[in-house]
């Protein structure tokens, strides 16, 4: 398999687009081979595959336990959908979609355990449900009612990092820290905290930023109890993974010194077994690990893309084939005999959810900024205080709203107030 | 009860978005998430889902029209509820929709619900409020006035020249570097001359909220009325309404009528004064240090005409290699022609121009060389026995090239009317796609704009194009004497794919022979 062939290895069509996004070695002259073999435990129609490295880690998983992972792919398609469609009505200022890459986030994270640590990227909206925390709060942030949705020491996971690869450098220093504590702890003659690891995803796109590569070179250099977790959707907006990288990007851990693994994206148990290794191996000292996981991303980048315009239609059709969901209930068919009724079951289990989850997003009410002068600092702090003291004075400066509605509810004037 | 949707921005700081098309009509039921139409914003074509269950009861834009976020597209209703059973039927008439739609962002503006936005249930409905696009516009001077304050930089002489200044801008002030609208100019001028906050505010009055003396509410000083105390100004409602229309704060025109009112006439010249200023060509130029001179460049967005135009012009410049010949022509007889014709009683109330004769000359001279009149294609050269006459007329909406169908069937007064009517409509921006498809050869008539000649472009799908200039009277040489004539100078430029030199050569020699001899056209 050359480099940068995409998992399929199927060949491009003579769309120059998808020439681009599939092209091989030929567009890069002087690339060197790489073997990396991409783990599979599905085929394309849902059926076991061998594996002797990987497949040990989900032998445990029974049908109930896949269906679980349907069950939560199938969640979070349906709030990407409903998400997608909020921003349409204006009710969010923006959305980026993660239909297609289900299979990577659900089965990534039900790898961590209760004592790991998960900083996403902005796209982890399956990795954000299968953490607890629930979808109305997630969504506050897309609605600009909330600057963060959740906090990262109830849920263990960090806030979504907008900026490109700004939480790769966090989750390694957090790793870090980990390791620091242990030998404090040591030091101390305490007993050993429990293991514990940190997940951090980023896209291909980010693997490109340069605090990424340092943020690498680190956790090689001080043995960080970290996974590296790309999913490597093969498009960075508009540019196509050929022009990200002439590598696979797993082929890149070697050069830190330390192992990447290939998993197919869109293969729910692959994903799940190789995160369950890469976290032991990170738990027990022997990290990092980063993993690539090739998926694609379906949907646009966000709500304001429109992906017609650089890729083909080819293309997407190749991989819609490829859906996750597909594949994941073509196993619980085949293997486990699932029947059409606890498909429709669950179909309409997953509108209601929908139908109350839209409710609540749209309860949501933009946080009061005089709040946040408060949760800045644990203690009381005489800058803050100014500052508080400051925006109270500027919004007393207001005249008072003769126009504004007398008559509406206390939290419509709310709501008013703060969009001021 | 009913709920109107208004249109959101879908993008990242998306100002507008084309109505595409309407996928639902009124009395259609809806569900949530059902798609009702499909937007095109400057990113993409986008389709836009319904929020709520119920009845259309309205569609309020027309497609093929380019809204600005926050336009009120849609009125949907209980199911209940029928069209046409809307509870304001002020807006069920044919009322502009530009001005409904000012009308109900206004109202949004203020945070009341507009007439059709009735609060379904309270709490509900505050729910249901749109966060992006069609809530209060992101510039807080629309939204709220600050008390006043008198900033520092303005105290002691200050305030008095720069009052002064306000008042004169209007008429003498500097134009603005660009001008996306009458009322952005107007904005523009003020803040230049320090009226505005800030360059970058815009006064509180453009957005239609500033309150009139009377108007029920208490005036609310802005900064500037701090400055100078500004006459009350007098006024019948319905020019008060029109002023706040065009966003004109009725305090700096001068009154003419009884007591200093200021008239519909007051107005309406002080309106033609302020179009004026940005227009001049001597306020066109923005020097370095022109205050708030800031981009002093204009950027206009390439879309609808300009765009095809582009393109069109693109893709027949780089595929089909153009040759172009010209002639000198003695245009003397079909002046005198033209002249004749006129006169005729035949001819009574139809416009009569040499256009037409060329027109004509062109339809007898494809006959004798039709490879002219073809089209292109990889494998064929496409002959059309008919002729579907292009003419390139400058519109409103910019340059259009209507073509006058089956014109080889047309008698000479035919023909007249329909080059008549064709100029009629362009001018008028009226030109249906219909009539700009399909077209076999053209003519651009440069001459009306005084220039002797220039290198036509070949309309994409056609092989030849006719550049007529301008007739006047040049010394000409007639059996060895020169004497004056009426000469003109025929341009035309053919796809060297289908017409070789010799063809175009031929056929441009038999035009010009009939503006010569009009009278060949008896043949």
């Amino acid at each position: 398999m050359t480099p940068t062939e995409n998992i399929s290895g199927e060949p491009g069509t003579a769309d120059p687009r998808d020439a681009r996004a599939t092209a091989g070695v030929g567009e890069h002259p002087a690339t060197v081979e790489c073997a990396l073999p991409v783990v599979r435990l599905l085929d394309q129609d849902g059926r076991r595959l061998q594996d002797d490295r990987f497949g040990p880690w989900v032998e445990d998983l029974d049908d109930d336990a896949v269906a679980q992972i349907y069950r939560s792919m199938l969640r979070s398609r349906r709030l990407d959908e409903m998400a997608t469609s909020l921003q349409r009505q204006g009710q969010m200022a923006l959305w980026p979609p993660l239909r297609g890459q289900e299979a990577a986030q659900v089965g990534s994270a039900r790898a961590v355990g209760e004592r790991d640590f998960v900083f996403p990227s902005y796209r982890e909206h399956a990795v954000i449900l299968e953490r607890g925390i629930p979808a109305g709060q997630m969504m506050s942030q897309f609605r600009g009612h909330k600057a963060s949705s959740w906090k990262p020491s109830e849920t263990r996971t960090h806030v979504y990092s907008l900026v490109l690869g700004s939480q790769v450098p966090h989750a390694v220093g957090y790793a870090m820290g980990i390791d620091q504590d242990r030998r404090l702890a040591e030091d101390a003659g305490e007993p050993a905290p429990a293991e514990e690891a940190v997940l951090v995803y980023f896209g291909d796109g980010s693997s490109t930023q340069g605090e990424v590569h340092e943020s690498m070179v680190f956790a090689a250099s001080y043995d960080a109890p970290v996974v590296f977790f790309v999913q490597n959707n093969q498009w960075a907006i508009s540019v196509p993974f050929s022009t990200q990288s002439r590598v696979p990007l797993a082929a890149r851990a070697a050069g830190y010194g330390f192992e990447g693994v290939r998993v197919d994206g869109n293969d729910p148990l692959a994903v799940l077994a190789v995160t369950r290794w890469a976290m032991a191996e990170a738990r027990q000292g022997r990290g990092p690990v980063m993993i690539e996981a090739e998926t694609f991303r379906l949907g646009a980048h966000t709500t304001a893309d429109d992906p017609t315009k650089y890729r083909s239609t080819a293309e997407e059709q190749r991989w819609a084939a490829r859906d996750p969901l597909l594949r994941t209930r073509a196993l619980l068919e085949g293997e486990y005999g699932v029947g059409q009724q606890w498909f429709d079951e669950l179909e309409e289990e997953t509108t209601a959810w929908i139908k109350s989850t839209r409710t609540e997003i749209l309860a949501g009410r933009p946080e009061d900024l005089e709040q946040r002068f408060d949760v800045a600092y644990a203690a009381e702090h005489p800058l803050v205080d100014e500052e508080r003291q400051w925006y109270l004075d500027y919004q007393s400066s207001f005249l008072p709203d003769h126009d504004e509605t007398p008559a509406g509810s206390a939290g419509h004037d709310a709501a008013q107030e703060d969009r001021a | 009860m009913s709920e109107v949707f208004a249109l959101p921005d879908v993008g990242e700081g998306l100002t507008e978005a084309e109505i595409v098309s309407w996928k639902v009509g009124p009395g259609e039921k809806v569900v949530v998430d059902q798609v009702l139409l499909e937007i095109e914003t400057a990113k993409s074509l986008v389709e836009l889902p319904s929020p709520w269950d119920g009845t259309v009861l309205d569609l309020l834009v027309d497609e093929g029209r380019t809204v600005e976020v926050g336009t009120p597209l849609i009125v949907i209703g209980a199911d209940s509820e029928s069209p046409g059973n809307l509870p304001d039927p002020g807006y069920t008439g044919e009322a502009d929709a530009a001005s409904r739609a000012s009308t109900r962002s206004g109202d949004n503006q203020d945070g009341k619900a507009g007439s059709h936005q009735k609060q379904v249930e309270g709490e509900e409905a505050a729910s249901q409020q749109a966060l992006v696009g069609s809530g209060p516009k992101a510039d807080p001077v629309v939204r709220r006035r600050r008390q006043p304050t008198l900033p520092r930089r303005n105290q002691g002489a200050e305030p008095e020249r720069r009052a002064s200044q306000a008042h004169e801008a209007p008429r003498q002030g500097p134009g603005p570097a660009g001008r996306p609208s009458f009322g952005e100019g107007i904005a523009d001028l003020l803040s230049r001359a320090g009226l505005g906050q800030s360059a970058a505010e815009r006064p509180a009055w453009l957005g239609g909220r500033r309150q009139e003396a009377g108007g029920g509410a208490a005036p609310v000083p802005s900064t500037a009325d701090q400055e100078t105390p500004r006459r009350p100004a007098l006024a019948k409602p319905p020019v008060r309404k029109v002023a706040k229309e065009m966003g004109i704060d009725l305090a700096d025109v001068t009154g003419t009528g009884e007591s200093g009112q200021v008239t519909k006439r007051d107005l309406l010249a002080y309106a033609a004064h302020l179009r004026e200023i940005p227009d001049g060509p001597d306020s066109f130029w923005v020097s370095t240090n022109a205050p708030g001179a800031g981009d002093r460049t204009q950027r206009i967005p390439v879309k609808g005409v300009r765009k095809l135009t582009a393109q069109n012009m693109v893709k027949s410049a780089f595929t089909a290699p153009h040759v172009s010949i010209f002639v000198d022509v003695d245009a003397s007889r079909t002046m005198e022609f033209v002249k004749r014709l006129k006169e005729a009683d035949y001819f009574d109330g139809v416009k009569i121009t040499p256009l037409l004769i060329l027109a004509k000359a062109i339809i007898w001279a494809t006959a004798r060389n039709p490879q002219v009149n073809a089209t292109w294609t990889d494998s064929e050269i496409i002959i059309k026995r008919y002729m579907n006459l292009g003419i390139a007329a400058a519109t409103p909406r910019g340059l259009m090239v209507p073509n006058i169908k089956d014109a080889q069937d047309m008698s000479l007064r035919e023909l007249a009317v329909a080059l008549d009517n064709l100029t009629k409509t362009a001018r008028a921006g009226k030109t249906q796609p219909g009539d700009m498809q399909n077209g076999t050869i053209s003519i651009t008539n440069i001459g009306s704009l005084g220039i002797d000649i220039g290198t036509p472009i070949i309309n994409p799908g056609e092989v030849a194009i006719v550049a007529f200039g301008t007739i006047k009277q040049k010394p000409w040489v007639v059996d060895g004497e020169i004497i004056p004539r009426w000469i003109t100078t025929l341009g035309g430029s053919f796809d060297h794919r289908v017409v070789d030199g010799d063809l175009s050569a031929r056929f441009m020699a038999d035009v010009a022979k009939i503006l010569e001899e009009p009278a060949l056209l008896l043949d």
